[in-house]
């Protein structure tokens, strides 16, 4: 992933037919968090969909040279209202062709279900991971460039299995995310023989998190899978499990993995693992080069708002046009394309578990996780 | 030696945490319980006031760590606490000049005393994320435990460990020494004796002398010094979060309430009923019962009354229990 050239955009461009004859201004919308719980991540991610957009303006190769401009708009990440109240004036009133977003996966869902569908706009989130996207009826407009969480959880289940652990308990951050990801894991575990003595919520945000981990304690395991915020209610979770002697030993999904958990447990974490979806590809590292020091390239979803921008306006060009009704339909083959052209894999540095999967095909194969 | 591994496990996840909360929310609802009986009202600023006392103690732990002066084993924060107190009185006595003194003057009814303090409690909110931000604040640094559960394991050689944290330790015993203070204070000095007095009939304790202002100041004093030493005490257990400490006033009111509003025997009660009742319903017993119990009987499930989300339900429902058959709480306390 996160390679999009503009050498393919070019190709692309020039082998399908140039109906647009003569240059228009093609508005995206940009809908992320810029305030609320990820209003760290969101502006680099913005600044990723953004350079797209201005790469494809600047070549002046896209239905003969259109200008692209973005809309940014605030999806808050949490609050359903107001992101819907977003995506429905950037549709009506700005004229948008496509909307790169959302980011969380509650506000994704509904501004699908009561805008993009009604509107038949394309959406392409870099960043909404709940397997539950994919069951949403979204007549052929809904797409993302990170792997679906179902994908983790069976891999998660994968990794375990390989260490000899039979036996774990789960607690979850009480969220889309977390409860998505922990269902797909706990599902892929069981059918593969392990054995879940426990599956539960927690609560971000709190002091305490002692009661909770007693019921983990008390139902037992080999590990415990943390699936939650490491600056959150997760680390609060581990810090209370060793204290109390309960568990020695974790198993940590994506949102737990980073620096915070080195600086916080230290070698006290001893024996843990744990996987994070992420590539080495060679784009990775060209989309860093050519962002220079503009933007923190590496920083979460950002490689992935940049193809989620590149993915709609190549599908645009592919199409001819600038309608979602459209290109709508070119979205996976661009994907498929593009994918083929740049092989990619997940292996991800924090152990050396590979997640076979790829943000390009995750687009593709969308329905079927 | 599976009726000690389960005594431990009961101990380790219930009998000390649950100590531990308890303290820290009888050293609130002890708070509120002196405003109400002595002021006549619910003061609904009181997590806040907390939280204040602690913010300023933070502060000057901050100060004392980069200074270099530590306490050795012992949490540098306690050094801070009487600063705590100090920024915690000013405040709180401020507050009482300008606001809460206009409303006695007038005479309000008390009913009009808990808007004002839940209008105080918005200041003081917004003073406090002023101040320190709305993130979580980690002050706590000397030993962490008296005991950690593998130094157990390893000494017993029982298969279940038992961790005593440091905190733990420290908040229980001041939470004694400062009772034991407050109540030879109340029952023992002149300045006590003529707060009780003004608590039972506030006319009488006029008509014989007693300065209404003294005993009013007073009673803030002590509350600031109850509530920052409470406020201390949970954030160096658990964490420093101004949210955490507003959400704390419900317990706490849980506590004062069922204990009997006034009476501070009471408040204490109150704060080890509400703790052991939330630890207690929302634990899972499954570990403890296959441990205590012969075989047959061992449960296969987790024996799990409520999940842990419902934590602070469990406050509201000893609440409305205590409301709807015993208004007065359990030590015969004013009626609500």
């Amino acid at each position: 992933m996160k390679k999009l050239l503009l050498a393919s955009a070019a190709s692309l461009a020039a082998g399908s037919a140039f109906a647009g004859g003569h240059a228009e201004e093609i508005k995206l919308g940009v809908i992320l968090g810029f305030t609320g719980p990820i209003e760290s991540l969101t502006p680099s991610m913005a600044d990723g969909a953004e350079l797209a957009m201005k790469e494809v303006t600047d070549s002046g190769l896209l239905l003969g040279g259109a200008k692209v401009v973005p809309v940014r708009g605030d999806s808050t990440c949490i609050d359903a209202a107001a992101a819907t109240a977003v995506a429905e004036r950037q549709i009506t009133s700005d004229g948008v062709k496509g909307i790169v977003g959302a980011d969380c996966s509650g506000v994704t869902g509904a501004i699908l279900s009561n805008v993009a569908v009604p509107n038949g706009m394309v959406m392409i989130s870099p960043s909404a991971t709940s397997p539950a996207l994919s069951s949403d009826a979204d007549e052929g407009l809904f797409f993302r460039t990170a792997p679906s969480d179902a994908r983790q959880g069976v891999v998660m289940a994968e990794v375990l299995l390989e260490q000899g652990i039979s036996s774990v308990a789960v607690t979850y951050t009480n969220n889309d995310y977390g409860k998505g990801l922990a269902d797909s894991f706990a599902a892929a575990y069981e059918s593969m023989g392990g054995t879940i003595t426990i599956n539960t919520a927690h609560e971000d945000g709190k002091a305490d998190y002692s009661a909770e981990v007693g019921a983990l304690a008390s139902a037992g395991g080999d590990r415990l899978v943390v699936a939650g915020y490491v600056d959150q209610g997760g680390a609060g979770i581990i810090r209370a499990s060793l204290d109390s002697g309960a568990f020695d030993t974790f198993h940590f999904p994506d949102g737990m993995i980073g620096q915070a958990l080195q600086d916080n447990f230290g070698d006290e974490i001893e024996g843990s693992s744990g996987q994070h979806p992420g590539t080495d590809s060679d784009g990775a590292a060209k989309f860093v080069e050519m962002v220079g020091g503009a933007f923190d390239a590496s920083s979460p979803f950002t490689p992935e708002s940049y193809d989620a921008a590149a993915l709609i306006l190549l599908a645009m060009a592919a199409a001819g046009s600038s309608d979602p009704a459209d290109y709508k339909s070119k979205v996976e083959m661009v994907a498929h394309r593009v994918s083929q052209s740049f092989r990619v894999n997940w292996p991800k540095p924090f152990k050396s578990w590979r997640m076979a999967a790829t943000s390009i095909t995750s687009a593709q194969q969308r329905s079927s996780w | 030696m599976d009726v000690l591994n389960g005594l431990v496990a009961l101990a380790n996840f219930v009998l000390v945490p649950a100590i531990a909360y308890g303290s820290q929310l009888a050293l609130g609802a002890l708070g509120v319980t002196l405003v109400y009986g002595i002021l006549r009202f619910s003061n609904f600023a009181h997590g806040d006031s907390m939280a204040f006392g602690t913010l300023v103690a933070i502060l000057f732990t901050y100060l004392f760590q980069s200074m270099g002066i530590s306490l050795g084993p012992l949490p540098t924060a306690l050094l801070a606490i009487p600063f705590g107190i100090a920024g915690a009185a000013i405040l709180i006595l401020g507050t009482d000049r300008l606001v809460y003194r206009f409303y006695r003057a007038q005479r309000v009814k008390p009913v009009i005393l808990v808007i004002v303090s839940i209008g105080v409690m918005f200041v003081y909110e917004g003073l406090i994320r002023f101040i320190i931000g709305t993130g979580e604040q980690r002050f706590s640094d000397g030993e962490r435990f008296i005991i950690s559960a593998r130094e157990f394991k390893q000494m017993t050689g029982l298969r279940e460990g038992l961790a005593l944290k440091t905190t733990q330790g420290l908040t229980v015993v001041t939470a004694i020494v400062v009772v034991a203070l407050l109540f030879w204070f109340l029952n023992r000095t002149r300045t006590g004796k003529s707060m009780r007095a003004f608590s039972d009939n506030e006319d009488l304790a006029l008509l014989s002398g007693i300065n209404p202002e003294r005993v009013v100041t007073v009673t803030w004093l002590i509350v600031a010094a109850l509530a920052t030493v409470a406020g201390v005490l949970y954030g160096l257990d658990k964490s420093f979060k101004p949210f955490v400490y507003f959400q704390l006033l419900l317990p706490i009111f849980a506590a004062a309430i069922v204990g009997g509003l006034g009476n501070p025997l009471g408040a204490i009660a109150g704060g080890f009923v509400v703790a052991f009742s939330e630890v207690g319903i929302t634990y899972a017993w499954k570990k403890v019962a296959v441990y205590l119990l012969p075989e047959p009987l061992e449960p296969s499930g987790l024996v799990q009354l409520l999940s842990t989300d419902y934590k602070f339900a469990v406050s509201f429902v000893i609440l409305l229990i205590v409301l709807l058959f015993r208004p007065t709480g359990l030590f015969k306390g004013k009626a609500v």
